[in-house]
């Protein structure tokens, strides 16, 4: 592979919280300090800035890419922001690793901010207008339509009950409990999710993130750099992304194929054949509770209508033989759109480095993968990084 | 020098929740800001079609002669060969329930008592799974299923417009006897 070897060496982020005090601007700054400090890195050692945001409409900033910039520690810097729904948190990583992997820079700082309070009385009037304008806007829908719609077709072609997807909400939020950014960490029962208010059947209100405010940030390094900076450096083993069409009611929305796609591109790179072995700890975006079990299916780690039943006999706790979401997740620890995404990478970051406190996977793992999703159901962004320098 | 973390993982973050009580004192300060946008969306050649078949109550597809599929909402290209599709099928107003919810919340999250049930409504005539979003009426909600026949109930004629709503919305084909 003609890439420079790249490195996360360093990790940040703030709360998450339902309401923040601070701008976006200073959550972005907050995030961006915490991971330079964490690696005792200086500004003015940062080649490039790569920012990540979900749709202007959240924070009702326009042209916010830019509006960030001074919070991201861009000024006068080579700065770009990149946009793949709510991908974006994942793909920024990505999109960072391309700019140290090219040889262009040494190092970049990836962040990514999402202030989803400002949006009144509730963000949902934003993602309005992700329907088709022509042939869906009129029909007056709702976000929870897409996701109650993908939720039943998952169901309904496995056999899945309600009990089994609200355990994804049961192990999320209890994992979030150690997790000091946590929203909404809880012990729950599935009883307790499954008397939850149905907001659109099959979704219950326990399955459903929140809306968030909150920012996270990586710092990204060339191997030299990154051997200089740490003797802990987590390396990027595999990126891949991919797109499928906005036609979404002419999909089988039982099974992500782009996701499928997107992970053995990752995979690929990373030189995994049988992932399900060689991946120790998944970070799967889990914005609503059935999400999590798609995507562990569309990453190759559970085959299909199967990641219910590894869910319920323990295989993803955090002690089980494969970890899925131990930071507490979207459900858990809050779901500022990109800062989600990213906050999944600083999971994996922590957790490899063994530094992930209350919620350390035992067992010295070496590998994760992260993942994000996004747009009018339709994209998946990709990431596996691990603790061993790619060949 | 990194007092609040351990072993480099943080353990205290930063961040201020607002205190809403506070808010509601009005002790912190914000601004607001309602945006007046208006929009006129060009329905495009393939749509407008479909718009025009819709006002005369009927329902319109595309073909594409490599793949053959026949794709409904219609499109001048097709995105997977890639090319331009070429020709126009009618298709029935008639098809079968791919995918519903029962949802009682609508897009302000107001709570609804009747829930609304949008479905993806695979169109008989268009290739399989094809389908198109809209509501399913006059069904109850415990008899809603996967698989079930529905047909289109239009808007009398003088009141259709060329919108996807001159479909007043979708109810169970009814069984004789």
């Amino acid at each position: 592979m003609a890439f420079r070897r790249v490195a996360i060496v360093g990790a940040g982020m703030t709360k998450f919280m339902h309401r923040a005090l601070e701008t976006p601007k200073e959550l972005a700054w907050l995030a961006a300090k915490a991971a330079l400090d964490s690696c005792q890195t200086k500004l003015d050692q940062i080649g490039c800035v790569v920012v990540g945001s979900a749709p202007d409409a959240f924070d009702g900033v326009h042209m916010k890419g830019e509006y960030l910039s001074d919070g991201c520690g861009a000024w006068r810097k080579p700065y770009l922001r990149c946009y793949v729904g709510g991908g974006t948190g994942v793909y920024a990583v990505a999109q960072g690793f391309f700019q140290v992997a090219s040889g262009m820079f040494d190092t970049a700082l990836v962040v990514c901010e999402e202030k989803m309070s400002a949006c009144q009385p509730h963000p949902q009037a934003a993602f309005i207008t992700i329907f088709d304008s022509v042939t869906e806007q009129p029909l007056k829908p709702n976000l929870l339509w897409i996701f109650a719609l993908e939720q039943n077709r998952y169901m309904q072609v496995h056999g899945i009950t309600l009990e089994e997807i609200a355990r994804v909400s049961v192990k999320n939020k209890r994992n979030a409990l150690g997790h000091p950014a946590a929203q909404l960490g809880a012990e729950l029962t599935v009883e307790d999710v499954l008397a939850s208010e149905v907001l659109a059947w099959p979704v219950h209100r326990l399955m459903v993130s929140p809306t968030s405010d909150g920012a996270a940030a990586v710092v990204l390094a060339a191997e030299d750099v990154a051997r200089r900076i740490t003797d802990k450096p987590i390396w990027i083993q595999g990126v891949g992304w991919c797109l499928d069409t906005t036609y979404w009611t002419n999909r089988d929305l039982f099974y992500p194929e782009y996701l499928e796609k997107a992970a053995w591109m990752a995979y690929r790179m990373a030189g995994i054949r049988e992932p399900r072995k060689e991946i120790h700890i998944a970070e799967p975006y889990d914005p609503f509770a059935y999400k999590e079990l798609h995507h562990l299916e569309g990453l190759q780690l559970a085959p299909k209508g199967q990641a219910p039943k590894l869910l319920a006999d323990g295989v993803f706790d955090r002690d089980g033989d494969l970890p899925a979401t131990p930071s507490g997740g979207l459900l858990g620890v809050g779901n500022p759109i990109a800062a989600a995404g990213t906050m999944k990478i600083c999971e994996l970051f922590w957790q490899l480095r063994g530094e992930a406190g209350a919620r350390q996977v035992p067992g010295k793992p070496e590998r994760g993968v992260a993942q994000a999703w996004g747009d009018l159901m339709q994209v998946g962004t990709v990431v596996v990084v691990g603790t061993k320098a790619p060949q | 020098m990194n007092a609040d973390r351990e072993n480099g993982a943080p353990r205290v973050v930063r961040g201020t929740p607002v205190d809403l009580r506070a808010l509601k004192r009005g002790k912190i300060f914000f601004t607001s800001y309602t945006p007046r946008l208006r929009y006129a969306w060009d329905t495009g050649e393939a749509i407008s079609r479909y718009l025009e078949e819709l006002k005369h109550g009927r329902l319109i597809a595309r073909r594409c002669h490599r793949c053959q599929r026949v794709m409904i909402p219609p499109r001048m290209f097709c995105e997977r060969c890639f090319r331009p599709t070429d020709e126009w099928v009618y298709v029935r107003d008639s098809g079968k329930v791919n995918t519903f919810s029962l949802c009682y919340v609508t897009w302000d999250v107001r709570r609804l008592k009747q829930p609304e049930i949008p479905s993806v409504i695979e169109i008989d005539g268009a290739s399989p799974g094809m389908g198109i979003l809209h509501l399913v009426k006059r069904v109850k909600p415990k008899e809603m299923r996967v698989g079930l026949e529905v047909k289109a109930v239009w808007k009398p004629a003088a009141k259709r417009v060329g919108s996807i709503t001159d479909i007043s919305h979708w109810e169970p084909i009814s069984r004789r006897g």
